[in-house]
């Protein structure tokens, strides 16, 4: 697999994500400066980077929070003009935030269907269908989930991270985008997430995962890309490469052989 | 399905009121309410009877009779319209300090239409049927309209809504006297002083069936949300609990029908009003005024803005962008639009306000509404809306008026000078939300 170049291992085909050029500042600090990235069905693809190197900032241009200011997007080969959430949405994007992006005073059930709400015959939303089909998911994602009537402001980290997951997962994305999506959890919990991309990676799903954690990164990702102060260092096939090599790109910026 | 959730809490043992699931500051609120009421009546029978007992107090009282009762709900209904719409607007994070001036201009613009513009330059004459409706449609377009250019500013202009409505509360007023010329208009269309409370009423029989398909549609409600809850297999309050609550539910519109029924019309009115007829009133003949139709409006918006707030995608997003407004963006809300949206909703709320308190006060004059931008806001917050924003009811906005609309009446009934009376409305508002702050603090939730 060594042998293909500048493509993730074992995908030749379109790309279900290519990411050309993207820059975006905000007033002087080059925020992201001229970054590519590519994703493939099945794949997952590990975004690394020091505190402040533009990470969440590139995926917010995916799915839809930021517009880059230069750069091109392209969804399954074709060009995709996405300007705010709805339309990353239309494309299959969805998004785990890093700060989670919850309305602290509805419930688990009003969160996870916000902006897409089950609506009954009439028209109105259908708050019971909604909490059925919540217990369902987190019956799979979170079986100790309790409190369906309660607002998520009541709920601890690990809870809401839950339920930010659970929206991700039920609305069959193609691309899934997970900023630290660990962060707040246990280690029992931390587990079920690595187990949950594992199986939506076996499902075809793609995924952006930022993620501080090198162990982890190695467990989950086919490939890993590094950023710096804004810039790409490089990108590497997780299996060609040591932790230290990934260490050392991220802390010094240090481009290994294998990476391009 | 049942067998793949969760399973549900255990059953322990609860309290009564745990057991209904009412909402603990509702309680509180028609607690507060009630004692309110007992106060004044006690108050005002201590003044007629003089000494003695408080049996004789509570039964010689004026403040819990038919006519104050009836005043009261007339008195309120124009603030409570537009408190509905506060709760929105607050619960989005903004405010809107114009809603007083909106009513003015609106009333303004109807003023004019049925006093000058209609009968008179456009010719259809004096009591013309189409003028009422006419001038209700553009007096709702214009508090619409000045409602969304409100909305435009803050959603998409950025600009704070304390400002633009600071703005407006400068402006609109002063345009409605510069369209009339700072005349007051008067006298109105016959037809749209039925909107002025006493003006327009039910009578007794049609105020039954109406209070009747209320309660029926109540009931019908209740036990529709618990079906719905048992099809899922949720857990539901005992059947026992569901009939209490509406019983109560029941009793409150059966007996607000009664009491309205029992003020009778002044000999004097029904007197005219058979001679209007060109008939002569029976010997010994009476009435009661019924439900007032201003009171009726307040009834079909409070179930609408309730079906808004509960039941539709308009009402989730405005309670999730108050909540969390990025949350809420990056769900894919268009929280913009929605600004706009909830606005004009307010102001279409003002001209429905504005047709309730020029009927009831018989024509338009420049100071309509003066100082409703903060009854309105008040009504809103001591009805348990934070300020902070995503928390609110619509229930909780109209008792809020409701409360203060009785704390004014009975202040004035047993003579508390004008000052004071504002010096207690003020306290009031800050403990409401005092005991607010605490009873969330109590509760866990962040305030
Ligand atoms: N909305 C914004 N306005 C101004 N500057 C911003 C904004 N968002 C991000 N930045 C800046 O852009 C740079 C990149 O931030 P970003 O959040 O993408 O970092 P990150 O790689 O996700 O870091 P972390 O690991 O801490 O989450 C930082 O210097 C940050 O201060
Ligand atoms: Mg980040």
């Amino acid at each position: 697999m060594s042998a293909q170049q500048n493509t993730g291992s074992a995908n030749t085909g379109t790309p279900l994500v290519e990411m050309r050029d993207i820059s975006i500042s905000f007033g002087g600090i080059k925020a992201v400066d001229h970054v590519s990235i590519d994703l493939h069905p099945g794949e997952v693809v590990g975004l690394l980077g020091h505190n402040g190197a533009g990470k969440s900032t590139l995926i917010k241009c995916l799915s839809g929070a930021y517009q880059a200011d230069a750069g091109e997007i392209f969804i399954n080969g074709e060009r995709a003009e996405i300007r705010n959430p709805r339309d990353a949405r239309a494309h299959n994007i969805e998004t785990i935030y890093q700060t989670l992006a919850l309305a602290d005073n509805l419930d688990a059930a009003s969160n996870l269907f916000l902006g897409r709400e089950l609506l009954n015959t009439w028209g109105m939303v259908d708050d019971d269908a909604m909490e059925a089909e919540t217990r369902k998911i987190m019956g799979r994602l979170n079986p100790n989930f309790r409190k369906f009537n309660e607002p998520v402001s009541a709920l601890s980290g690990g809870q809401r991270q839950s339920v930010a997951i659970a929206r991700a997962v039920y609305f069959n994305a193609k691309i899934l985008i997970m900023d630290e999506p660990t962060a707040a959890l246990g280690p029992h919990e931390t587990q079920m997430v690595a187990e949950l991309i594992q199986e939506l990676k076996r499902q075809g799903l793609g995924i952006f995962l930022i993620e501080h954690d090198i162990h982890a990164v190695m467990q989950l990702c086919d490939r890993a890309v590094v950023m710096k102060n804004g810039a790409r260092i490089g990108t590497v096939n997780v299996d060609e490469v040591t932790d230290d090599d990934i260490l050392g790109m991220i802390i010094m910026g240090k481009k290994p052989e294998k990476a391009y | 399905m049942t067998q793949a959730l969760p399973p549900v809490t255990p059953q322990t043992r609860r309290g009564l009121f745990e057991h209904l699931q009412i909402d603990s500051r509702l309680l509180g609120m028609v607690g507060a309410f009630a004692v309110i009421c007992l106060a004044f009546q006690l108050w005002t029978g201590f003044r007629a009877v003089g000494g003695g007992n408080p049996l004789a107090w509570l039964t010689g009282g004026r403040f819990l009779i038919p006519q104050n009762i009836f005043n009261i709900a007339n008195q309120t209904v124009s603030v409570a319209i537009m408190a509905t719409g506060m709760v929105f607007v607050i619960v989005t994070r903004h405010i809107d300090l114009s809603v007083g001036s909106i009513l003015a201009v609106c009333s303004a613009v109807m003023g004019i239409l049925q006093v000058w513009v209609l009968p008179q330059l456009m010719g259809l004459g004096i009591g013309n049927p189409a003028i009422a409706p006419i001038a209700i449609f553009a007096g709702l377009l214009t508090g619409t309209l000045i409602g969304a250019l409100n909305g435009w500013l803050v959603g998409y202009q950025r600009i704070p809504a304390f400002i633009v409505t600071l703005g407006g509360l400068l402006i609109w007023r002063n345009v409605g006297w510069y369209i009339t010329s700072g005349q007051t208009q008067g006298p109105l269309d016959a037809n749209f002083l039925l909107f002025g409370g006493a003006g327009g009423t039910l009578y007794p029989t049609a105020s039954w069936i109406a209070g009747l398909l209320a309660t029926a549609l109540a009931v019908w409600a209740l036990f529709r949300g618990r079906a719905n809850k048992a099809r899922h297999g949720f857990p539901v309050k005992p059947l026992w609990a569901e009939g209490v609550i509406a019983g109560f539910v029941a009793t409150a519109i059966l007996g607000f029908v009664a009491i309205v029924n029992a003020y009778q019309v002044p000999p004097g009115r029904l007197t005219r009003e058979f001679a209007a007829r060109g008939e002569t009133m029976p010997e010994g003949y009476s009435i009661g005024y019924g439900l007032p139709i201003s009171v009726l409006v307040l009834v079909v918006v409070a179930f609408v803005m309730t079906v808004i707030a509960r039941r539709m995608r308009l009402g989730r997003y405005i309670f999730a962008t108050g909540g969390n407004p990025d949350a809420a963006e990056l769900s894919g809300i268009n929280t913009r639009l929605l600004t706009v949206k909830v606005f004009a909703l307010m102001g279409f709320l003002c001209g429905l306000s504005a047709i309730v308190a020029q009927a009831r006060l018989q024509n338009h004059a420049n100071d309509i509404g003066t100082l409703d931008e903060l009854r309105v806001i008040a009504a809103a917050v001591i009805g348990g809306t934070a300020l902070s924003g995503g928390i609110g009811t619509i229930y909780g906005a109209i008792l809020g008026a409701v409360i203060m609309q009785a704390l004014q009446s009975g202040m004035a009934m047993v003579g508390v000078d004008s000052p004071f009376q504002n010096i207690v409305v003020g306290i009031v508002l800050a403990l409401a939300v005092w005991i607010d702050i605490q009873y969330r603090k109590r509760k866990g939730a962040r305030a």
